[in-house]
């Protein structure tokens, strides 16, 4: 059988659930063994490739370049996991969801404006710094997700069940604590 | 005291007569899900996660505020029972902002334990991240909106165990809020004892004390069951 | 008081009748079109030109064709005048003296009023609301002269069974049974509860019948006082009804006055006041158990059933809580007999019933007709259909706990199962008409918005369930939405239907199921096609 093609995306979040990815510990060379890690920020690949059979994506959608990696993500991949409080509930992303219309703004103006040290300014870089949306969205209000893996961040543990589901053949659902959000 | 037998989940269960269903659920080991209902209070059926079914009846009843009856058949985690009750939290996660991650009662919360234990890993309905704001007015304690389900806890207790009659509900349907004496500020309100039964008997986070950080909330909801045994039982020493 | 004085105040009103009546509409429809101003002007006329005598301008309820108000009836010549103004005035008067008066007829003649029978209302429109001696002069308070002097209660409670009378608030649960319930149930204080808290969109019966009749509803209540034991009685009526509560007030203070209301009545040894309870504006509140929270001070939320007021109501004692329309029923089925209130109507559905007609209807007003009437009868026949020829597309019935019937069965008859069987409810009695211009998730949202801005926001489903449904209604009426939006609605709507804790909730979700029922395609048309490009299949609703 071919091996799994296995990517991790990183959106708008902390890093906080690659962090717990890397905190597989040696369950990470077992993995490297079994399935080929074809994207990742922790590899250099700068195009996401075709054909992907699991995808783990951290973060909620914040701006039009998340918008746009996660549906390219999308038609590549067969099973899309969310990996994380910021994929599945939004989470702290989408706290300036709360400001209503023109928190996008508003949070831009917040950071590089009203609470600059000096030189004060809007970044602006057409093509390069990405638009922010209105509204931070969890992934599943974007494009269709098989597997949810709550947790901020998720375990190492709660990762680490997930992947041998998936190794297994196994439908890669979790169930009791392991959905816990937090 | 005449008792009743009834059915639970297929378990002959015996119950005083005037108990209620989740009273008998309880005392036989089965665990019905409950956000509203806090021993010692009074309940008022506004959760509807003990909601149960009762061969023969068409509608669902509230197992806290329903009372046993002579031969009566229980099922309380059927198929639809268990939907209904994911759709109720999904439905709760959605209305206000539940974020868990900056949450005072994180790991210690009733509201994120019922979502993991009735299977919720993600909310399908969408967000409404209304704009709540944070009365932190008074010198102990904090009262976020944002983490409040409504489910009066905290008003029981205040009028029913305290007696101050400080907090209540104004507002109605997604607006209602719970709110002190006649909407002031907790901070200046002349009826609050400052006694902290409202803080102990919250589910979540959305009351807290004062300088407690993430997940550093906890709560010992045996008080306030000690103090109602208390007066109402006359058991002024706890028992074992 | 005694027998003799009551028929002494009614043939004393009898004979001070004058040859003619001229009759203006005040109640609140009539009103707003400045009813008043007209029955200024008649007045003034009367007197200036010496009339006084033979003429008597008097303000009375309801006439029934608000749309084409203000209403002005002539007696005995049987006259009706529609669209009256001050300036018009001289020319009834004259008209009174012989000749032809230049203002817009009615036509007595047509099916908006000879398909109508009155029962609730059949004293309004004739007698002055102001005045309790023109209600004594129509045999008002001698079905209660009746019963306290010739009935036992339970003779009474039997009657109200024998009738067949069931609930005209919305539920239709018999009228007799409760009330048998409350006398049973033992316990040294007992209260009577009217319920006007009249809130569903274009509905107005019961306005109607305590503007134009209040003393009916007293006598009422007065009668199921003696039956079931109560000695108090509260009327709950909304804030936004403040003719309906002055006219109110005006008929408990006459009845006091005249030793109808108070202590012994009639000398007997009953005792019956009433105090009016005026609500704060929420449509939850005509809920039973939120009622009584409210008439107790406190906030207005349901609390779940059982214990069902009947046992445990006000203040936890016995408690019989009746609608308007159900008291203003009790004293003529008392006067004309159980019997022949029962030969009236339908097999389970006794006498008649009050309907409100609004919407896209060319006579909008107030009709009362009996139970089984064919809808098409009431829409087409007496209410004149559309305007502009317009064809009826559906019927809206029971407010925002009902739902809508299509014009394909329009000739279902008005009965509680009937409109049960389509998915509707019978209600309190608004009838709202739309036509083919009408789009109906468009009326479905309408309905969710009103149910999530009223819900007291007590139970979850209710509260956050209605706030969804009409986020995923407004999705499909901006053709946003995908046939999974629709699955997720049509599942909110058993949940919220199923989990909720009293009727706002429980009925909230009608209005979408009995579009839905019937009106699916229109749903379907506004459905976004599938993610992949594919458009939305035509079955794409089922889950």
């Amino acid at each position: 059988m071919d091996r799994l093609r296995i990517a991790t995306v990183w959106l708008g979040g902390c890093s906080g659930c690659h962090m717990s990815f890397l905190d597989l510990d040696e369950f990470l060379i077992d993995l490297a063994g079994l399935v080929d890690l074809v994207y990742s920020p922790v590899i250099d690949v700068k195009e996401y490739p075709e054909n992907v059979d699991v995808c783990l994506i951290e973060g909620a959608v914040c701006n039009r370049d998340n918008l746009e990696m996660l549906h390219t993500v999308r038609r590549r991949t067969k099973v899309l996991v969310s990996f994380g409080d910021c994929a599945v509930t939004g989470n702290v992303p989408a706290i300036r969801n709360q400001l209503g219309a023109g928190n996008d703004v508003n949070v831009l103006q917040c950071a590089y404006i009203a609470n600059a040290q000096n030189n004060p300014r809007l970044p602006v870089a057409d093509g390069i710094v990405p638009e922010l949306l209105k509204r931070v969205k969890p992934l599943h209000e974007v494009v269709p997700v098989e597997v949810y893996l709550p947790g901020c961040p998720p375990s190492a543990d709660r990762i680490k069940l997930l992947l041998e589901r998936v190794l297994a053949g196994l439908p890669p659902a979790l169930e009791g604590e392991q959905i816990r959000f937090g | 005291m005449a008792a009743k037998t009834l059915i639970i989940d297929g378990k002959q269960v015996s119950a005083q007569d005037d108990a209620t269903i989740l009273d008998a659920a309880t005392d036989a080991g089965i665990k019905i899900p409950t956000l509203c209902h806090l021993g010692g209070v009074y309940d008022v059926g506004a959760c509807r996660l003990c909601l149960v079914e009762v061969a023969g009846a068409k509608k669902l009843f509230s197992a806290c505020t329903t009372r046993v009856a002579e031969g009566m058949e229980v099922h309380t985690d059927t198929e639809r029972l268990r939907k209904y009750r994911r759709m109720t939290l999904e439905l709760l996660f959605a209305e206000r902002n539940h974020v868990c991650s900056v949450c005072v009662s994180n790991g210690k919360c009733e509201l994120q334990t019922l979502a993991w234990q009735n299977g919720m890993e993600h909310v399908g309905y969408d967000y409404s991240f209304p704009r709540w704001g944070v009365d932190a007015t008074h010198h102990l304690f904090g009262l976020d909106h944002n983490r409040c389900v409504l489910c009066q806890r905290c008003v029981r207790v205040c009028w029913h165990i305290e007696g101050a009659g400080t907090k209540n509900v104004a507002g109605r349907g997604a607006r209602s809020a719970i709110i002190d004496d006649l909407k002031q500020p907790w901070g200046d309100s002349e009826t609050c004892t400052s006694c902290g039964k409202c803080v102990l008997a919250c589910p979540t986070g959305a009351l807290f004390n004062k300088g407690s950080t993430v997940g550093e909330m906890s709560r010992d909801l045996n008080k306030l069951e000690y103090i109602v045994n208390a007066r109402l039982k006359k058991q002024w020493i706890a028992l074992e | 008081m005694i027998i003799d004085d009551l028929d002494a105040i009614a043939e004393a009103e009898r004979s001070s009748a004058k040859k003619t009546v001229i009759r203006c509409c005040m109640a609140a429809g009539c009103m707003s079109s400045h009813s008043e101003a007209v029955k200024t002007s008649l007045e003034k006329i009367v007197r200036d030109s010496g009339l006084s005598e033979r003429i008597e301008v008097r303000g009375v309820g309801c006439m029934r064709l608000c749309c084409q108000g203000p209403l002005v009836g002539v007696d005995p010549d049987g006259i009706i005048y529609e669209k009256v103004t001050p300036e018009d005035a001289p020319a009834v008067i004259i008209a009174t003296q012989g000749g032809e008066a230049n203002v817009k007829r009615g036509d007595p003649t047509h099916p908006f009023y000879t398909k109508q029978l009155s029962i609730v209302l059949a004293n309004s429109g004739l007698i002055d609301p102001e005045r309790i001696e023109s209600y004594i002069a129509v045999d008002g308070y001698r079905a209660l002269h009746a019963v306290l002097r010739e009935m036992t209660p339970n003779d009474v409670v039997e009657s109200a069974i024998k009738s067949g009378l069931r609930g005209r608030g919305g539920a239709g649960y018999s009228t007799g049974l409760k009330w048998a319930t409350v006398a049973k149930t033992p316990a040294a204080q007992k209260y009577v509860v009217c319920n006007a808290d009249e809130g569903d969109p274009g509905a107005f019966m019961d306005r109607s019948v305590l503007e134009s009749d209040p003393h009916s509803v007293l006598e009422g209540m007065a009668i199921a006082a003696y039956a079931v034991g109560a000695n108090q009685g509260y009327i709950y009526v909304r804030a936004e009804y403040p003719l309906a509560i002055k006219r109110l007030q005006i008929a408990i203070k006459q009845a006091r006055q005249t030793g109808l209301l108070g202590s012994g009545i009639f000398e007997s040894p009953f005792s019956f006041t009433v105090d009016i309870r005026i609500g704060a504006g929420a449509y939850v509140c005509g809920e039973e158990t939120a009622l009584m929270a409210s008439i107790e001070g406190r906030r207005g939320t349901p609390r779940p059933r059982p214990p069902f007021p009947a046992e445990s109501g006000l203040w936890g004692c016995p408690t019989l809580i009746n609608n308007v329309e159900t008291f203003a029923n009790i004293p003529v089925i008392i006067r004309k007999g159980a019997e022949w209130f029962a030969s009236i109507g339908t097999g389970l559905s006794k006498g008649t019933k009050v309907f409100a007609l609004a919407g896209k209807i060319e006579n909008t007003g107030l009709i009362e007709v009996p139970m089984g009437t064919p809808l098409r009868q009431i829409v087409e026949e007496m209410g004149g259909g559309a305007p502009g020829g317009v064809k009826i597309k559906a019927v809206q019935t029971g407010g925002p706990s009902g739902g809508c019937i299509p014009a394909s069965e329009l000739d279902t008859p008005v009965d509680y199962e009937s409109l049960t069987r389509l998915g509707s409810i019978m209600g309190s009695g608004g009838m709202i008409v739309m036509d083919e211009s009408t789009r109906m998730p468009e009326i479905a949202r309408f309905f969710m918005e009103f149910c999530m801005d009223e819900s007291c926001g007590k139970c979850i489903p209710c509260r956050t369930g209605t706030v969804q449904m009409h986020r995923l209604l407004d999705k499909i009426v901006r053709r946003e939405a995908t046939p999974e939006d629709l699955a997720k609605l049509e599942e909110l709507c058993d949940m919220v239907a199923r989990t909720s804790l009293c009727g706002l909730g429980q009925n909230a979700p009608n209005p979408i199921l009995s579009t839905l029922r019937f009106f699916r395609n229109e749903y379907l048309e506004l459905l976004q096609a599938q993610p992949d490009g594919k458009p939305a299949p035509a079955g794409a609703n089922a889950t």
